[in-house]
């Protein structure tokens, strides 16, 4: 039981080509930047955006498929859809909202008012079934869209940034009250969003998509310890840089070579944490291989850390304290040394 | 609570905007043989011209209602070759006087019309000179309003709510009547509203496709006309006027589409 | 150089007596615009005098205003800007005499009788006033505060025919028009109507005996502005030539 969906559409300056697979039992996040196509892929296996080839099956059971034609309607197939912006019906009270699934099936009155009153209740928010959606804060207008898409017992759901219209600090406990529904949700869950955080903390797979494709997937651990794009290794916050390995080394494109423990060949990508590059003022004795000269282009405080990217041979962002960075007596656009060892370099196959 | 003064950029003309219509207004009450009132107001043709007038209108409105948010619906949501053109002339009773609107009745639908010739010899039924005549000029040159509000309702409506309720199993009918229709209601009833409003003014269309007798197709403006100069139809052109007023008032803002 | 002269003493000896041609004033001091409102029956006759009277009055300009009579009597009493008033009744005249509106006393300028008026070639066979009430026609007429129409149910009452007209139009030529467009079999107009609508209608002729005379007076509304050049064309619908005129189009004699 699984949803497996191929597409290929344009939609504006957007070219997608993804397939995506989405088994019983896991929670799959689809993290990208903005711009991505996640929302769009989202649609079109909701079936509310045409794609020009591909497919998308259910269960086994054909929703969508190009090549023979065959196009199931949006109401027809067994979803729950939340909304970015939730699209809570305003001229519906509450309970009436989380009903509508039901009632479109056919369900009767009476029935669908039980049932939709006990989600209510579920979600914590039996006190206002008789409200209008404009009465509710944002982060129980959350709740009314989960509930409503779950109503109707579906077999997919699909959540388009679920918390993205919150503040930040209602933020963290939604995502909780989030995190149990899902758990609790017996059909396949796809989740979209923009926030690693919010990826890692309601998904156990990762996919991570940039400009319509796919650029890797696997557990949080996976995508966050072997990052395969830049995208990536921002989120995460490493150095990634690409190269060919060969014999305890890697020759980056530049023709800089670094050294790194490990027996890896051919095309790798090389990792480098911040926080094992060292900054000098002049060039350092001692151990380190991998040093290089450059420049402070930037200097960042963040909190109790400093990030100073650095232009150069091989640019790379270092990490370091902010006592260090006075000691340094580094200023933006200071010449600097930069360097780390060959056992902080992480290389994984590309 | 502090209100911000008026701009008298803005106050000046809107001072004599209402003017214009109120003093006209004020000139028909003031000019009104009030003496005749009670005489002209019981003549059985009065009562029976109100009462054709707005069960017309009425049912005019409903005419326009069920003909006119499909076609305002293909026109906000459908795109095919020739819409703006079959926009335009769907449109066109507005700004066509309404006498030449009547003779555009007659010659598709009058006894030797178009269409008239063919239902005379086929069925039998003629529908200048009668209520349903009224009815057809008076949609005929009302309709347009209502599909306008209508159609700008429809395109400004945001329709993710229609994929909303598209994904939570509601048919194509079932999207269009719960959620649809309940969206754009203001702009329908302001439609409505203002589409009843011009059908009960009708006068042009009305009397020469439709003719004029007391009962039948005699509305309150063939009635008012056909009493000039006797001062008695000043009497009648307020007691529609009334009408109209309460109607209006009594809607207060809610045909003008507030939250 | 003598037989110039003679030519030219010739020349405007004769312009002098063609500027005398019918009885249109010559009075060089009328100009400017008058505003004739006139009963709709009327239309055809009107204009054809209007021309005459201004090619023989090159300063003055006749505009035209044909309404059904009751509907001028308002627009002249709310101050529309008539000069002359053409009525196709006494009973409407009076009104505007005794509302004080009209300067001076009207003058009967030309009678009327009335007339069937029918589609082309009679297809409904009527020949007389009892026809209309025959099942299958469709009669029309005109509202009873017109005069049309108050002659029409006078000519009705004294045949002792019982009809319910489908439509009371506002003035004859709405009648004529829907006669002409097959939308109504028959009505009742003014003998001077059918003959204006030419081959468009049939008439069918009503006894005198059954008829019913209109009589059309004629007046200078008090307010107007130009009371030379009103009185003037009064004088030349009244005068022989205009008389006559009238009466090509077939209208009765004034008296």
């Amino acid at each position: 039981m699984s949803l497996d969906a191929s597409i290929r559409l344009t939609l504006g300056p957007l070219d997608l080509d993804m397939a995506i697979t989405v088994e019983e039992g896991e929670v799959v996040a689809l993290l990208g930047p903005n711009g991505a196509g996640k929302t769009t892929l989202l649609r079109a296996i909701a079936g509310l955006a045409p794609f020009s080839s591909g497919h998308v099956r259910l269960d086994g059971k054909v929703l969508e498929d190009s090549s023979t034609r065959q196009y199931v309607p949006t109401e027809r197939r067994p979803i729950g859809f939340v909304f970015q912006d939730y699209l809570l019906f305003p001229h519906l009270t509450v309970q009436d909202n989380v009903a509508f699934g039901l009632r479109s099936r056919g369900v009767p009155r009476q029935v669908a008012a039980e049932r939709a009153s006990r989600w209510l209740d579920r979600v914590g928010l039996k006190d206002y079934s008789r409200a209008r959606p404009a009465e509710l804060s944002g982060g129980q207008r959350q709740r009314v869209a989960l509930a409503r898409a779950l109503a109707p017992d579906p077999r997919l759901l699909l959540l388009d940034e679920p918390l993205a219209a919150l503040d930040a600090t209602t933020r963290a406990d939604v995502r909780r009250d989030l995190k149990r529904h899902l758990e609790s949700f017996e059909g396949i869950r796809l989740v979209v969003t923009h926030d690693p955080l919010e990826a890692v903390a309601l998904a156990d797979r990762l996919v991570v998509m940039e400009n319509g494709h796919l650029v890797q997937t696997g557990t949080a651990a996976d995508v966050t310890e072997h990052p395969r794009s830049q995208y990536v290794a921002d989120l995460v916050g490493v150095n990634l840089l690409r190269g060919e390995a060969a014999h305890g080394s890697v020759k980056l494109a530049s023709g800089q070579v670094v050294a790194a423990a490990g027996a890896e060949l051919g095309a790798v990508f090389v990792v480098v944490h911040p926080r094992a590059v060292a900054v000098h003022r002049t060039h350092p004795e001692g151990s380190p291989r991998n040093v290089w000269s450059g420049r402070a282009s930037s200097i960042e405080l963040m909190g109790n850390r400093v990030r100073v990217r650095i232009d150069g041979a091989v640019p790379l962002v270092a990490e370091v304290t902010p006592a260090a960075l006075r000691e340094l007596n580094l200023v933006e656009g200071g010449e600097v040394w930069l360097s780390f060892k060959a056992t902080d370099v992480g290389v994984y196959p590309a | 609570m502090r209100q911000e003064r008026v701009p008298i950029v803005i106050v000046v003309p809107a001072a004599i905007g209402a003017a214009f219509f109120i003093v006209p207004l004020v000139g028909l009450i003031v000019r009104s043989p009030w003496g005749d009132a009670v005489t002209a107001l019981s003549a059985p043709e009065t009562f029976e011209a109100l009462k054709l007038s707005l069960i017309a209108s009425l049912s005019a409105t409903a005419v326009a209602v069920v003909l006119g948010v499909p076609l305002a619906w293909v026109y906000a949501r459908v795109a095919f070759p020739g819409r703006d053109l079959l926009r335009a002339l769907t449109t066109l009773p507005m700004v066509l006087p309404p006498v030449v609107g009547g003779i555009a009745l007659l010659l598709a639908f009058g006894r030797s019309g178009l269409l008239g010739a063919w239902l005379e010899n086929t069925f039998g039924i003629t529908l200048p000179f009668t209520t349903v005549g009224v009815v057809m000029a008076e949609t005929f040159v009302a309709m347009p309003f209502l599909i306008l509000t209508v159609e700008a309702g429809l395109r400004s409506m945001d329709r993710r709510y229609e994929e909303a309720a598209r994904a939570l199993g509601a048919s194509r009918w079932r999207v269009f009547i719960r959620v649809t229709l309940p969206l754009i209601g203001p702009s329908l009833f302001a439609g409505a509203v203002l589409c009843w409003a011009r059908a009960l003014g009708e006068f042009g269309a009305t009397i020469t496709f439709a003719g004029n007798f007391p009962g039948v197709t005699q509305t309150m403006p063939l009635a008012v006309y056909l009493l000039l100069p006797q001062e008695a139809s000043f009497i009648l052109s307020l007691v529609l006027l009334l009408v109209s007023l309460v109607v209006l008032v009594g809607l207060k803002d809610r045909w003008l589409g507030s939250a | 150089m003598r037989n110039r002269v003679i030519l030219v003493v010739a020349a405007i000896l004769l312009a002098a007596c063609g500027s005398t041609s019918g009885n249109a004033s010559t009075s060089p001091s009328i100009g400017g615009t008058v505003s004739v409102f006139a009963a709709a029956s009327l239309t055809a006759a009107f204009n054809a005098l209007g021309t005459s009277f201004q090619r023989a009055n090159s300063g003055v300009t006749v505009r035209f205003n044909f309404a059904g009579t009751p509907t001028l009597v308002t627009q002249i009493e709310q101050g529309a800007g008539a000069d002359v008033f053409a009525s196709a009744d006494t009973a409407n005249m009076a009104k505007l005499k005794g509302d004080g509106f009209a300067a001076g006393t009207p003058q009967v300028f030309a009678r009327n009788k009335l007339e069937i008026v029918v589609a082309p070639g009679n297809p409904k066979g009527i020949t007389g006033l009892a026809d209309l009430a025959k099942p299958g026609v469709i009669y029309i007429t005109e509202a009873p505060t017109v005069p049309a129409g108050k002659y029409a149910l006078q000519a009705l009452k004294m045949a002792g025919v019982t009809v319910t007209p489908k439509s009371l139009e506002s003035d004859v030529k709405s009648v004529v028009g829907k006669i002409e467009l097959g939308e109504a079999d028959a009505g009742i107009v003014y003998t001077t109507d059918v003959t204006a609508a030419g081959s468009k209608v049939t008439g069918v002729p009503i006894p005198d005996a059954d008829n019913v005379i209109a009589i059309y007076p004629i007046v200078a509304v008090k307010a107007t502005t130009n009371a030379a050049a009103a009185n003037a064309f009064i004088a030349y619908v009244l005068s022989a030539a205009g008389q006559a005129k009238l009466q090509s189009f077939g209208f009765l004699t004034a008296s």
